[in-house]
């Protein structure tokens, strides 16, 4: 393209790579990824994992998407989204964790971060009215985060809740626990978390530290990854691990709606 | 404006009562009657009964004695309290302030009213009348202090309206002054039959032998001292009416009838600093029949918004048929409002935010109530018992939660059972078989005994592990009981660490 043309358009490759970022920051918002700047980053020791998103911050009033693939990963799962709520629930907000059958305890929640008693457990008997309650406590502002345990949910399903948290800002994390057939969402990431062996310093016997892999298997407009994490001390610490390339199957690969 | 009192004394008052749910019992002696000190004791009779010589204070069995056929009932304790109260609120139609009058009668108030009735004569007459309709016999009966009005109720032979009140006093016995009963029997051993005997006795030597409240009834009932009466304060009803010039059959139609009556209803509440806990919305339509629906909110609000969208869900539910003429809704259940500090900054409130309890109303309106919990930490080392539900939003951790011992993040209702192969005496297992999968565990922490609270449930205690398998895994498992000779402990799942 010519200089002398239009006085807008950027002449050299910095210039282009410029203007690409600008579009991008204009993009993001209709995506439902806010601007960092009008949510609280969460300071968590997330560290490398903050730059998979986009703009570099865990993205907030969104609907994040984990899989859970028994109970010992459900308990991983809760773990991990109970370290990113303690950051995002810092002054005195309210949880609200949605089940068809719960087996959280809420006196671990304290190790944590979390007190206990500011998550409200709604326990429901239908998955039709868990759908229906995760939505109305996701438009409501007044919620800091909102945990659902769901079996199933289809495209529509996650458009009307990641619709709802744009409106709210409130943070949502569905725990889907159905992985026969895990459908495309709407939703800007999807998680999946693993146990890992704990490890005490030198060596010593006994259970240590809860330790996951992280991974990162889906996030709009980022670069998705997997990490090792270990939650100590109130916040979360990356360990440098052997194995960087997460093998994604063919099939999520594919996949065109993350 | 000289005061006027109206005493009305019950005379057979919870026999009455039993004869207006059952009306054969007023053709019978009949009689009310409760275990004392091992017997039965008559506490009440009916005027056939008391014509058979029978009447309170006796004991039944020798009631049975003289009148075979004697009819009893069990009387219910502090009913008459509730009784009175009852027609004290009743009574508000014949003067603003009714006090109650323990055992048996009421007091009015009835200055200035009685012009009202057209005199006096027809005032009492009217409460008479309209009493033994209900059918309770009273004895009525006004006079210018609250003493003399009793008096002349219960002991005047000469009609209601007396002319020459403090003469008539004068006649009457002792026990027309709202004395103790051991008062009045010393007094007649004395041989004072009348109360124009005692007044001219000296007052330090009454006060000296029968105390000082002869004296001060003395003095109330001639007028001396001014005597209080504490009036009945009936419960204000929160309710509001809307009728329809137009008979209402839509469903817009219904929602705007109920905006307007929430917001009379809310302005009414806000101004006492009250909010509705729950509310009743009626629908009467036009062929007799009454549609209703309800709400109940977690905290007291008197947000008209709010409880508007609580009623929202349910409005399908009214059929309205031919047409709707009457709207009315009632607040059954009111509260006190706390009145939250303001603050800077939306959205951090916590529990106390108005918000969430909207939210709460909400989803219970939708999913029903039972659903919704929160939990505080209790004073139990035994897992399952160691955190209790929450009654309201308002309730605060009486003690710090415990961080002291693990505890798993997933924690299963019921502990599973699982196969294990573990040394002994109490080490924790080398593998163990969960779903029919074999884990092998790799690292281990335990155990941590917790003994069985004996004061609440019979069993044996539990030594607990955190094992994490091979793969990472963790789980926190335990060991019912001790090894012995005859038998193996059993080894449970309860729950997985994070």
């Amino acid at each position: 393209m010519q200089a002398n043309t239009i006085h807008t358009v950027p002449t050299g490759d910095s210039d282009k790579k410029a203007l690409l970022a600008q579009l991008q920051r204009a993009i993001l918002p209709l995506q439902g990824i806010r601007n960092p700047l009008q949510t609280h980053p969460v300071e968590n020791g997330l560290g490398a994992i903050n730059e998979a998103f986009p703009n570099g911050t865990f993205p907030l009033g969104a609907v994040h998407e984990f899989i859970s693939t028994g109970a010992e990963s459900f308990a991983a799962t809760s773990g991990f989204i109970s370290g990113i709520t303690s950051g995002i629930i810092k002054n005195n907000g309210i949880v609200i964790w949605i089940s068809t059958a719960r087996t959280a305890f809420p006196l671990a929640f304290q190790h944590f971060d979390i007190s206990p008693e500011r998550i409200i457990f709604i326990d429901l008997k239908k998955e039709k009215d868990a759908l229906w309650v995760v939505e109305e406590t996701l438009k409501c502002e007044h919620v800091a985060a909102v945990v659902g345990e769901i079996q199933q949910m289809d495209f529509n399903q996650s458009r009307r809740l990641q619709l709802a948290v744009e409106k709210s800002r409130v943070t949502g994390f569905i725990i889907r626990k159905d992985t026969k057939k895990i459908m495309p969402s709407a939703c800007v990431t999807r998680w999946q978390i693993q146990p890992l062996p704990s490890e005490l310093p030198n060596h010593m016997p006994g259970v240590g530290f809860p330790r996951w892999q992280v991974e990162l298997l889906k996030v709009r407009n980022g670069k998705p990854g997997a990490w090792n994490v270990e939650w100590s001390e109130g916040k979360f610490k990356l360990i440098e691990k052997e194995l960087n390339t997460v093998s994604f199957s063919s099939n999520q690969k594919r996949e065109r709606y993350a | 404006m000289p005061k006027r009192y109206i005493s009305i004394w019950f005379r057979y008052l919870l026999t009455d009562r039993s004869a207006r749910h059952a009306p054969q019992l007023n053709k019978v002696p009949f009689v009310l009657v409760a275990p004392e000190r091992g017997r039965m004791m008559i506490v009440a009779a009916n005027a056939l009964a008391q014509k058979e010589n029978i009447d309170a204070g006796m004991v039944l069995a020798d009631a049975k004695a003289v009148f075979p056929a004697l009819q009893y009932k069990d009387a219910k304790p502090g009913l008459e309290m509730v009784l009175l109260h009852n027609l004290a609120e009743w009574c508000i139609r014949y003067g603003p302030v009714v006090a109650i009058d323990l055992p048996d009668g009421l007091i009015l108030d009835a200055t200035g009213c009685a012009h009202l009735w057209g005199g006096e004569n027809a005032y009492l007459q009217d409460i008479t009348n309209r009493f033994r309709r209900l059918g309770y016999y009273v004895h009525v009966a006004i006079a210018d202090t609250v003493g003399k009005a009793w008096a002349f109720a219960r002991f005047a032979s000469s009609g209601n309206i007396i002319v020459d009140e403090t003469n008539t006093l004068l006649s009457l016995t002792p026990a027309s002054l709202r004395i103790e009963h051991s008062t009045i029997e010393r007094l007649n051993k004395l041989g004072i039959r009348q109360i124009r005997e005692l007044v001219n006795i000296p007052r330090p030597a009454l006060r000296r032998r029968f105390g000082h409240l002869l004296l001060q009834r003395l003095d109330q009932a001639f007028g001396q001292e001014q005597e209080f009466i504490q009036p009945v304060q009936p419960v204000e009803t929160f309710e509001e009416r809307l009728p329809c010039l137009e008979p209402i059959s839509t469903a817009r139609g219904i929602e705007i009838a109920l905006t307007r009556l929430l917001d009379t209803l809310c302005e009414r509440l806000y101004k006492q600093q009250k909010g509705i806990r729950t509310a009743v919305f009626k629908c009467y339509r036009i062929d007799g029949k009454v549609e209703q629906i309800e709400i109940g909110t977690s905290r007291a609000s008197h947000n008209a918004l709010h409880l508007f969208k609580l009623f929202e869900l349910k409005i399908d539910t009214i059929e309205p048929a031919l047409g709707i003429e009457l709207f009315i809704l009632q607040a059954p259940k009111v509260d006190d409002i706390i009145v939250p500090q303001e603050k800077l900054w939306n959205g951090t409130s916590g529990l106390l935010d108005p918000g969430i309890a909207e939210l709460i109303d909400r989803i219970e309106g939708k999913v029903g109530p039972g659903h919704i919990h929160r939990y505080l930490p209790a004073e139990h080392h035994w897992p399952e018992r160691s955190i209790k539900p929450a009654t309201s939003l308002d309730d605060t951790p009486l003690i710090p939660w415990r961080t002291d011992k693990p505890r798993p993040i997933q924690l299963l209702p019921v502990p599973e059972k699982i196969a294990v192969t573990a040394p002994i005496p109490d080490y924790p297992p080398m593998q163990f078989n969960y779903k029919g999968k074999l884990h092998k565990v790799a690292k281990a922490d335990g155990p941590e005994r917790i003994e069985r609270e004996w004061w609440i449930d019979k069993g044996l205690h539990r030594d607990y592990y955190v094992v994490e398998n091979e793969q990472g895994q963790r789980y926190w498992l335990f060991r019912l009981g001790h090894y012995d000779e005859e038998q193996k402990p059993e080894w449970y799942v309860h729950g997985f660490f994070a």
